[in-house]
């Protein structure tokens, strides 16, 4: 028996494949009519047969606090998650227009600080941040640039529009695994690609490389561009082997490199040691050089800052840039953009509170079971509450821990994300999704088609992070015709 | 492209280990059986396969008896044993996954294929039934992992440093397999010669002995196309040890690895290392340390291997605390 759409209902939610039980969307025409064509033991069998592929090319992620285990293979749904071209260049403006705005304002707080002059953002705000980071001041990166990379969360509400929930500037991860979606849903669903023109994501990495080489200090042919991870029991060891060898860039460890009296960063190699030239890190600042910041850390490079602030060596992202993702600095971001670029922002944020207004914190403690309270700058998905979800004792000792340090915490209200068709034990449900896009920004801008999406695998569940147990799914930009 | 002395470490390794893997299920193969080819005091030679690797007292500490079951289990899944072929495998893994951007991505698949299957099928490999099956899986795993290297990775400096760990780790086993002939590895040998079952000079088993140890190491046949004769110990060691063209030989090893380090920055040292041990190894006349001293002989050849481990690890590799 063919598996049919007729009894698919995503209820009230937006469903991004399923407009109403047995009607697909028009970018999603072809793989709903594909899905419909097999009957529901194929689908397992391709399921099963994605799984193998993803243990083969060993795709895993780390989860912490899990003993001797340290890799898991990454959870993948095969029913990808379609978007219509038109709505996506949408996104893609709204993307781009964000990300220039943001940079513009890390530049602007570490130099002049303008915006906190005019009073369009508080100074208070800024310098209570535990993001802001006094030894980057004065400091002009190339291009003016500080987030090179960005990874922002999107979801949709029930009428499909799009909302920024959150700006990553840090150290983003998730790329690799949108990169290897795309190679597993080729190896299980090859024919869906000959009746589908999705725009092909694979020249990510490129752009990257394009991205970081234009950083360079020294400008000659191929400057010594190096992954700077604190090893393989990262969470994310895997995305930051994977970028290294698509860009066929040294991986390195703090231990590799060194900073000589001459305050350039070398790395020691078989023949001796090489001068670096960008230094793509995946570590947090405060374990970058202890000679600045963590002084116990052993993950980073001693004299690291020095030698970016003599302009001897790039970072990416550059330190600090992580003042502008905290969330409570999200919400002037439509601000920042009218004060930046004297436009009206593209992609609008999710209504947030302050926790930190006094007008604010009321309302949010008297409505905690209908809002999501979440820490200023955690990410992963750690320390929130979902209140809807909460019992009354987690949202008592939530209420506590608000009064105590409301500075610390932002409260938004529970958006209904959009689902798409996903394959569960009882055969295909609905299930709520994000999405995670990448911006590069060098010289130039790069918005990924799509991103990386992740599914909350549980039925009614809206926390996608994989470390809480969510999956992903391959995402295609359709341009129909 | 420059390389990375921590990578040249791991790669070196990763090279080892998966030579390892393949030796060891070779040896357990090899017991297996050469045991249905040997008269009944089988026990004790599944006891000097314990012996031949040198870890004996690990596996004392942990199995009351060395029967079939215990060795075997001790070979192939103990984690504890670190020259395991499950602990090796998991090594092997490790290490390639610390240096995925360098080696070619079907190998990558290879390892990690392996350890799966590994995980899923150790224990048939426990019992007699499913041995063979299982261990030539392993085996042609390790071999379609080294021909994934010979057919698509670069000859660049990190196909030498795992070239040269796979080498080193060969001639190592190699050498302890020669081990084998000694009296005192096979005891039971030697219990029988005194009871006149087997009569000096005229030893029925000799030749089963030798021949076992050849195929351990999958020479048999091209043993033969070299000495058209009776298998005997003087020329099995003397091939075993001074062959030139045979890839299991430890002078072609040795060769192996010299031809490597040649291609590598910074080599003096290592070159004029890796010359003295070879140099060591064709001089050794055979027929006389057969008489007296070839224990003696291996042992010294062990230590030249650890001597140029060693100067490959102080030339190339991370200083051990290195100043973050």
């Amino acid at each position: 028996m063919k598996f049919s759409w007729n009894n698919y209902d995503p209820g009230r939610f937006y469903d991004e494949l399923i407009s109403t039980p047995g009607h697909a969307r028009a970018a999603g025409r072809s793989v709903a009519k594909h899905i419909r064509s097999l009957s529901m033991e194929e689908i397992r069998a391709r399921q099963r047969a994605a799984e193998l592929a993803v243990k083969t090319m060993g795709i895993t992620f780390t989860v912490y606090h899990e003993g001797t285990n340290i890799d898991r293979a990454w959870p993948y749904d095969i029913i990808p998650r379609t978007i219509a071209g038109r709505d996506w260049d949408r996104v893609e403006a709204g993307l781009v227009q964000r990300l220039t705005a943001l940079n513009l304002f890390i530049d602007d707080l570490y130099n002049r600080q303008h915006i906190l002059r005019d009073g369009v953002v508080p100074r208070e705000l800024i310098l209570q941040s535990s993001n802001f980071r006094s030894a980057c001041v004065g400091m002009r990166p190339r291009h003016g640039v500080w987030a090179h990379i960005c990874g922002s969360d999107l979801i949709r509400d029930s009428e499909g529009t799009f909302y920024v929930l959150e700006d990553n500037l840090r150290v983003p991860s998730g790329v690799s695994y949108m990169l290897e979606n795309r190679q597993v849903t080729k190896r299980v669903f090859p024919e869906l690609f000959a009746a589908i023109d999705m725009r092909p994501i694979g020249e990510y990495t490129s752009h990257l490389f394009a991205t970081l080489v234009s950083l360079s200090p020294r400008p000659h042919d191929r400057p010594e561009v190096v992954v700077l991870t604190p090893g393989i029991y990262n969470s994310a060891y895997f995305e930051h082997s994977y970028l290294a060898q698509q860009m066929g860039a040294q991986l390195v460890e703090g231990n590799d490199l060194f900073v000589d009296t001459d305050d350039c960063v070398y790395m020691r190699t078989i023949a001796g040691p090489a001068r670096v030239d960008v230094i793509y890190r995946r570590i947090d600042d405060m374990f970058l050089d202890p000679e600045v910041f963590n002084r116990e850390s052993v993950l980073g490079v001693r004299g690291l800052m020095r030698a970016w602030l003599n302009g001897k060596v790039a970072l990416a992202n550059a330190p600090g840039a992580g003042v502008a993702d905290d969330k409570a600095v999200y919400t002037y971001v439509p601000a920042m953009i009218r004060y930046y670029l004297d436009q009206d922002a593209i992609l609008p944020n999710v209504e947030t509170y302050r926790c930190a207004d006094a007008a604010s914190l009321p309302h949010v403690l008297q409505n905690l079971d209908q809002l999501v309270v979440k820490p200023v700058n955690e990410s992963g998905g750690y320390g929130m509450l979902m209140g809807p979800s909460a019992s009354a004792s987690e949202r008592r000792d939530f209420a506590t821990r608000l009064r105590a340090n409301p500075r610390n915490y932002v409260a938004q209200p529970l958006i209904a994300l959009s689902t798409s068709p996903t394959v569960c034990p009882h055969g295909i449900e609905p299930r709520h999704l994000d999405l995670r896009p990448f911006v590069l920004q060098g010289a130039r801008h790069y918005v990924t088609p799509g991103g990386l999406t992740r599914v909350a695998l549980t039925k009614g569940s809206f926390v996608v992070n994989s470390s809480q147990g969510g999956g992903s799914k391959d995402t295609w930009i359709v341009d129909s015709v | 492209m420059n390389m990375l002395s921590r990578v040249a470490e791991r790669v070196y390794w990763l090279g080892r280990y998966i030579e390892r893997v393949e030796n060891t299920a070779r040896l357990v193969s090899v017991y297996g059986n050469v045991l249905l080819d040997l008269p009944r005091p089988a026990r004790l030679v599944w006891e000097s396969l314990v012996a031949i690797t040198g870890n004996g007292a690990e596996f004392v500490e942990r199995y009351a008896r060395a029967d079939e079951r215990n060795v075997v289990k001790f070979y192939l899944a103990d984690r504890s044993n670190s020259a395991s072929v499950m602990s090796s495998v998991v090594a092997a893994r490790e290490n390639a996954r610390t240096v995925r951007e360098i080696v070619p991505a079907s190998m990558w698949e290879g390892i990690n294929d392996l350890h799966i299957y590994l995980q899923d099928h150790v224990d048939s490999g426990l019992v007699r039934r499913g041995r063979d099956a299982f261990l030539n899986h392993v085996i042609q795993s390790c071999q379609f992992i080294v021909g994934c290297l010979a057919g698509t990775m670069s000859r660049d400096a990190s196909y030498q440093f795992l070239r040269a760990g796979r080498y080193l780790e060969r001639a190592d086993m190699t050498s302890r397999i020669v081990d084998v002939g000694t009296a005192n590895v096979f005891p039971w040998l030697t219990r029988m010669r005194e009871n006149g079952v087997a009569a000096d000079g005229d030893d029925p088993y000799e030749g089963i002995l030798w021949m076992s140890v050849l195929r351990s190491l999958n020479a048999l046949q091209m043993y033969r196309r070299v000495v058209p004769e009776h298998v005997r110990a003087e020329r099995v060691v003397t091939f075993l040890v001074q062959d030139e063209g045979f890839p299991r030989a430890i002078a072609h090893c040795l060769q192996a690895v010299r031809s490597c380090l040649s291609q590598l920055p910074r080599n003096a040292l290592a070159m004029q290392t890796a010359e003295e041990a070879l140099a060591q190894v064709q001089a050794a006349d055979v027929g006389a340390l057969l008489q007296h001293g070839l224990f003696e002989f291996i042992d010294a050849m062990q230590i030249e291997f650890n001597a140029l481990h060693a100067v490959i690890r102080t030339t190339w590799f991370l200083p051990e605390a290195a100043p973050a």
